[in-house]
């Protein structure tokens, strides 16, 4: 899951012409940011175990990758979102509300499968998203105003349906809490359904009709309904998939901290976007990579577990995150510039 | 199962958009295998239509038949099931996809059961398809890596990808050279060979006598008629499309030509033009053309102050010019009508008043506050001197007809003070009335000593209204014509001919 | 060919008149009252109505340039942020010694150079909206204010500060006679000036603007620098009133200040609305704030309505366009 369907697929398909440097160009510039984002990761944990030895632990490991795998399982949400020239500023609200609502069922009905506790998360998550998806879609809201209006009320909904409490560690039975906690072959949960949702959002963005065409609204939403693309339809999917994952998220994120809270997660929609930008999908559309959000995720995951470590102060982390996602977009910005500099360099005059 | 001898039949269609109607009871029949021009000028109706067989739009009158057949088309998807496919005017493509995505999109190769997409397959074809029409890029190229005529090729592969039995080219020859043009000849040829029904629209005559049987003329939304190319004479035709004869058309006053106004000296902008040089003077009208794409707009959006220019010099009135905006351009003494006037030339929600004020807003304001009275006193004026059709300076610049919104335009021109005038297509989409006021408008301008660059397409045009010609093709000057030298074929010679020894005709080989 | 005469003086006519969003607020406006009115005592009484205004009055101020800003098509999601740094700046400068009228100068500076960095910045980067740069900036900003301030509370101001917003002049609050001499200025810019005018021209076609000689980004720059300044403005008012500044203070400020201008029937297309439905929209939802906090409805709940609000008042006229072109069809 390394490439886009452009460059893995059907790489033994028919090679015309020799005008084959056109092509290198272009992927040479999206290869070579996975590439850099992995050496920054690499250096900057270099850096970080130099400074503090117990940062490359098994231990320490283990726990950025559980707190990666939250929110790389949003960004890939987000990453469809923003695709189609979107943005979701509901997620941390739809999360919170989707993982109260588990947390209060399984309090009541302790007996209940873990398995219906992430459905009706999921559930929750869904209709939050359907809603809007429907608002954006339909009613042709500007996604920016629907989902700040949505993002509070879903954030007053949570602190209603909970009467402004918590569901704390020991309302909640064992087993819910081993959704998060336990694990298959020595590999947490969260781990493999992270993976899991990364293997099949590659296979559904680069391999399905649906998928693709979800680029096509994003890359230019006027041809797509001159093609016959059904966009509102695109939309609203790509919104409702936000919804559900953000359930997930939601349930994961209280059976891992054994905690649910009215204001759980609040503010959480912008470490996403900044994972989704450092990834390199575009905020004009049409372009972003899973491996790309995967790598942003594990970056942002990093940074938010050494930076405590080499004595960072934990109220610098909002400024470091909002410095990355500026500079992360004015670097898309200016790389996008300078491929199509170069596209008109190559024109013949 | 009804028979019939025409694959499709168009009748009484009537298509109306907010304030206008652009198709106004057209009728259309297509016999099979053959090649159909339909002709008209820019704004005739032309690319409504199409959008109506397409099923983009769908018309509040008239009836469609396919194969006899009554058709409702509610969706661009029925279109594409019926086998119809269009390749449109302004290429629409997803630059941030592939070039095989683009051609498949909306039809892709599905695998049964897992309704995989099968990529392989589709860059093979798309490679094939590709090979077949003499293009050298691979099929995984990004398509915003292309040019516009390779873009062009990519969206002949994509109706050539759903096997269509009818294909609508849209003006596919306006922004190709001789040697490109030529190649889609023989590209549809081919495809009419094989059995498909072609409509060709275009508004260039060559490509008709090349390659249709037929022809239809549209006129301001209206349907005119339909002739067999070998039928009708040069004249008719134009007639036909214009409405009367040419030489009515153009009432050129001789003007005086007084000093040099703007000189420019080897301009140049990287990927768009170069080594651009001509001068104008005071009373001159010069024409600038070529193929759509040549870079003649882009030339003209240096000289205004839109985008800046990286090479050479610009000389107005003596001093080098230094424009960094439209303003500057605007207070130096440069004008320009833009070539999109509801993109770029009009507020359409605004009333005609305010639009025609906005340049020099400044005017009519004393410390920053607008007088309304003196305003709407010149736009009064003003509107009445271009003879804009309206009942009122606050009638909305949307509710106008593309003639009197064009007059609106040059009315804006009229309120600064300016020496320079550039006209980037100042009748496109303008029906024949509001043409030859614009043409008497601008002979009159060119009296009253403003220096004007026409830019235009239509050979008619230039050849009627300009001192000099200046024929640019792929970025350069290629011929300086004056009066005496201003044929149609040297004009053609110089816009299209790829053959000459500058340039080696790569962007489009395998001929 | 005869020039035609064109009428220029605009019919009046008395449907089109009362047909305008701002009737429609008007008539809530009347609705919250009569509604407050019967739900509880005292919500009539000209002293609790009078202290209320001087509670939400403070955000008021940021409405104002909000409304230029959503009329250009742009949006600025920054401002509550730019209130939080203003203020605490303002409030460390004074607590490590400096004067407070030159710490309030300052807290103006500072407004002013943030929304000065955003108009910059969505000026030279046309290919980001605003929406992702103002977005970048509220983290930013807040971030700043959190490492001055960590957790911790400033106050301590002097006296007199603490007294602006809660000062009269005779019985008028001064906080109300402020916004009223800033809301006249504000809708004398944009409806009496060639600035305003550029502005509306921008938000209906930036491009046809551009072309007619309108310099936009000079005006989006202003724009987005005078709505740091208002922010600035609140930043005093509020902190003020409040006695004491904590880096999460006006959290959700854009939310409420954006709902005031949707509301008050500004498009978010760009281009079109007033100013006085802005006015209108602030004191609205200020009224019916304050009505449903005497009956005890809970903050929470106010987020809901909120919400809905905002979503309802975009929708309402999409709709409205909507089943108008439906029926064409």
């Amino acid at each position: 899951m390394k490439q886009t369907a452009t460059e893995s697929a059907g790489l033994q398909g028919a090679q015309v012409g020799p005008k084959t440097q056109q092509r290198s160009i272009s992927a040479m510039i999206a290869k070579f940011r996975e590439l850099g984002l992995l050496a920054f990761i690499l250096l900057l944990s270099v850096g970080v175990q130099l400074r503090n030895p117990s940062f490359l632990t098994w231990e320490n490991i283990s726990d950025i990758a559980t707190n990666t795998a939250i929110l790389s399982i949003l960004a890939v949400g987000m990453m469809l979102v923003i695709i189609t020239r979107g943005i979701d500023l509901s997620i941390g609200a739809t999360l919170a509300l989707s993982g109260m609502t588990a947390a209060l069922t399984v309090s009541h009905y302790p007996e209940l499968h873990p398995l219906l506790a992430v459905a009706v998360g999921v559930g929750i998550g869904l209709v939050c998203g359907m809603v809007l998806g429907f608002l954006v879609a339909w009613v042709n809201i500007l996604p920016i105003i629907a989902t700040l209006g949505m993002m509070n009320v879903f954030r007053g909904l949570t602190f209603e349906t909970s009467g402004g409490k918590w569901v704390s560690a020991h309302q909640m039975p064992a087993s819910f809490k081993a959704i998060a906690t336990g694990s298959v072959f020595g590999i947490n949960n969260l781990i493999l359904i992270a993976i899991l949702i990364y293997i099949v959002a590659y296979y559904f963005v680069s391999h399905t009709r649906t998928g693709r065409r979800i680029y096509a609204v994003g890359s230019n939403p006027d041809s797509a309904e001159i093609s016959g693309i059904r966009t509102g339809r695109i939309l609203w999917l790509v919104y409702t998939i936000m919804g559900g994952l953000s359930g997930l998220a939601g349930v994961l994120w209280v059976s891992k901290f054994a905690s649910a809270q009215g204001d759980t997660a609040s503010g959480y929609e912008l470490s996403v976007i900044a994972a989704c930008v450092l990834g390199g999908v575009s905020i004009a559309g049409g372009v972003g990579k899973i491996s790309g959000i995967v790598l942003g995720s594990v970056l942002l995951g990093i940074l938010n577990n050494a930076l405590p470590m080499i004595n960072v102060s934990p109220f610098w982390q909002m400024f470091i995150q909002g410095t990355i996602i500026l500079i992360a977009v004015l670097v898309n910005a200016l790389v996008k510039r300078g491929i199509d500099r170069n596209h008109l360099m190559r024109r013949k005059i | 199962m009804a028979n019939s001898e025409y694959v499709l039949e168009l009748k009484g269609i009537t298509k109306i958009f907010p304030g206008v109607k652009a198709l106004d009871d057209v009728y259309f029949k297509l016999k099979p295998g053959e090649i159909h021009a339909l002709m008209g000028e820019n704004g005739a109706g032309k690319s409504t239509f199409i959008k109506v067989i397409t099923g983009v739009h769908s018309p509040e009158e008239g009836e469609m038949y396919l194969n006899g057949r009554k058709v409702e088309f509610r969706h661009p998807t029925d279109a594409q099931k019926a086998g119809i496919a269009a390749i449109y005017q302004h290429v629409t493509c997803y630059p941030d996809l592939s070039v095989t995505e683009n051609i498949f999109m909306g039809h892709e190769k599905i695998q049964r059961g897992t309704r995989r997409i099968r990529w392989s397959e589709m860059h093979e074809e798309a490679g094939s398809l590709l090979k077949e029409l003499g293009a050298s890029f691979s099929p995984k190229t990004l398509m915003g890596a292309l040019s516009v005529a390779e873009q062009q090729i990519v969206e002949i592969a994509k109706a050539l990808s759903v096997d269509a039995k009818i294909i609508i080219m849209d003006e596919p020859t306006a922004a190709l050279t001789k040697n490109e043009s030529e190649e889609l000849y023989r590209i549809a040829e081919r495809l009419r060979d094989n059995g498909a029904s072609i409509i060709f629209i275009s508004h260039r005559f060559e490509d008709m006598y090349r390659l249709a049987s037929k022809v239809t003329v549209f006129r301001d939304s209206r349907y005119i008629g339909t002739w067999n190319v070998d039928e009708i004479s040069n004249s008719d035709l134009i007639i036909a499309m214009v409405g009367r004869e040419i030489s009515q058309l153009f009432p050129k006053k001789e003007a005086d030509i007084g000093e040099e106004l703007l000189r420019l000296e080897g301009l140049g902008k990287t990927g768009y033009f170069a080594d651009v040089s001509f001068s104008l003077r005071r009373g001159e009208i010069l024409g600038l053309t070529g193929l759509v794409g040549a870079g003649r707009t882009e030339v003209c959006q240096t000289l205004f102050g839109v985008e800046r220019f990286d090479k050479g010099k610009v000389f107005f009135k003596g001093k080098e010019l230094k424009v960094r905006s439209p303003r500057d351009a605007m207070e130096q003494g440069i004008g320009y009508l833009p070539e999109d006037r509801q993109k770029q030339g009009l507020v359409l929600q605004w009333g005609i008043g305010r639009n025609i004020t906005l340049p020099t807003l400044s005017k009519f304001a004393n410390k920053g506050m607008v007088n309304s009275r003196k305003e709407l006193d010149v736009a009064k004026r003003l509107a009445e001197k271009v003879s804009v059709k309206a009942k009122s300076v606050f009638d909305l610049a949307s509710s106008l007809s593309g003639g009197n919104q064009q007059k609106v335009v040059f009315a804006k021109l009229l309120t600064a003070e300016l020496d320079v005038l550039i006209l980037d297509e100042p009748t496109k989409g303008v029906d024949v009335g509001a043409k030859s006021a614009i043409y008497e408008m601008i002979s009159d301008l060119a009296c009253a000593g403003y220096g004007i660059i026409l830019v235009s397409s239509e050979m008619p045009e230039i050849i009627g209204m300009c001192d000099r010609v200046a024929v640019m093709r792929e970025g350069r000057v290629t011929a300086m014509l004056d009066r005496k030298g201003l044929t149609q074929e040297a004009i053609l010679e110089a816009s299209m001919d790829d053959t000459a020894p500058n340039t080696d005709g790569k962007r489009w080989a395998g001929a | 060919m005869e020039p035609r005469l064109l009428a220029n003086k605009k019919d009046f006519t008395l449907k089109g008149f009362f047909l305008q969003w701002e009737w429609l607020l008007v008539v809530l406006i009347m609705a919250v009252f009569v509604m407050n009115a019967n739900l509880s005592e005292y919500f009539m009484d000209y002293d609790n109505l009078r202290d209320a205004t001087m509670g939400f009055l403070d955000k008021a101020f940021i409405v104002l340039p909000m409304v230029f800003i959503i009329l250009m098509g742009d949006i600025d999601i920054s401002v509550g942020s730019t209130v939080a740094l203003s203020s605490v700046i303002m409030a460390d400068l004074y607590n490590h010694g400096m004067p407070m009228e030159m710490a309030m100068v300052i807290c103006l500076a500072v407004g002013t150079l943030c929304g000065w960095i955003n108009g910059m910045l969505i000026v030279r980067f046309k290919e980001l909206s605003a929406v992702i740069v103002t977005l970048a900036t509220m983290i930013i900003y807040r971030g700043i204010a959190y490492i001055l301030l960590e957790d911790q509370a400033s106050g301590k101001f002097p006296k007199w500060f603490k007294f602006l917003a809660w000062d009269y002049v005779g019985s008028i609050p001064f906080i109300l006679i402020a916004f009223v001499v800033v809301a006249v200025v504000f809708w004398i810019l944009l409806h009496k000036t060639t600035f305003g005018r550029r502005v509306y021209a921008i938000g209906n076609n930036a491009t046809a603007s551009r072309y007619s000689g309108v310099q936009v980004d000079r005006i989006k720059i202003v724009v987005f620098t005078l709505a740091g300044l208002m922010a600035a403005v609140t930043a005093i008012f509020l902190t003020s009133r409040m006695g004491s500044t904590r880096p999460n203070i006006a959290t959700g400020y854009e939310l409420e200040v954006i709902a005031m201008v949707v509301l008050g029937g500004i498009s978010t297309a760009g281009g079109k609305g007033r100013m006085i439905g802005a006015i209108l929209a602030v004191f609205l939802i200020g009224f019916l704030r304050y009505g449903l906090g005497l009956v005890n409805v809970s903050a929470q709940m106010l987020l809901i309505i909120l919400g809905l609000l905002l979503i309802f008042s975009v929708a309402i006229p999409q709709l409205k366009q909507r089943f108008a072109t439906g029926r064409k069809k």
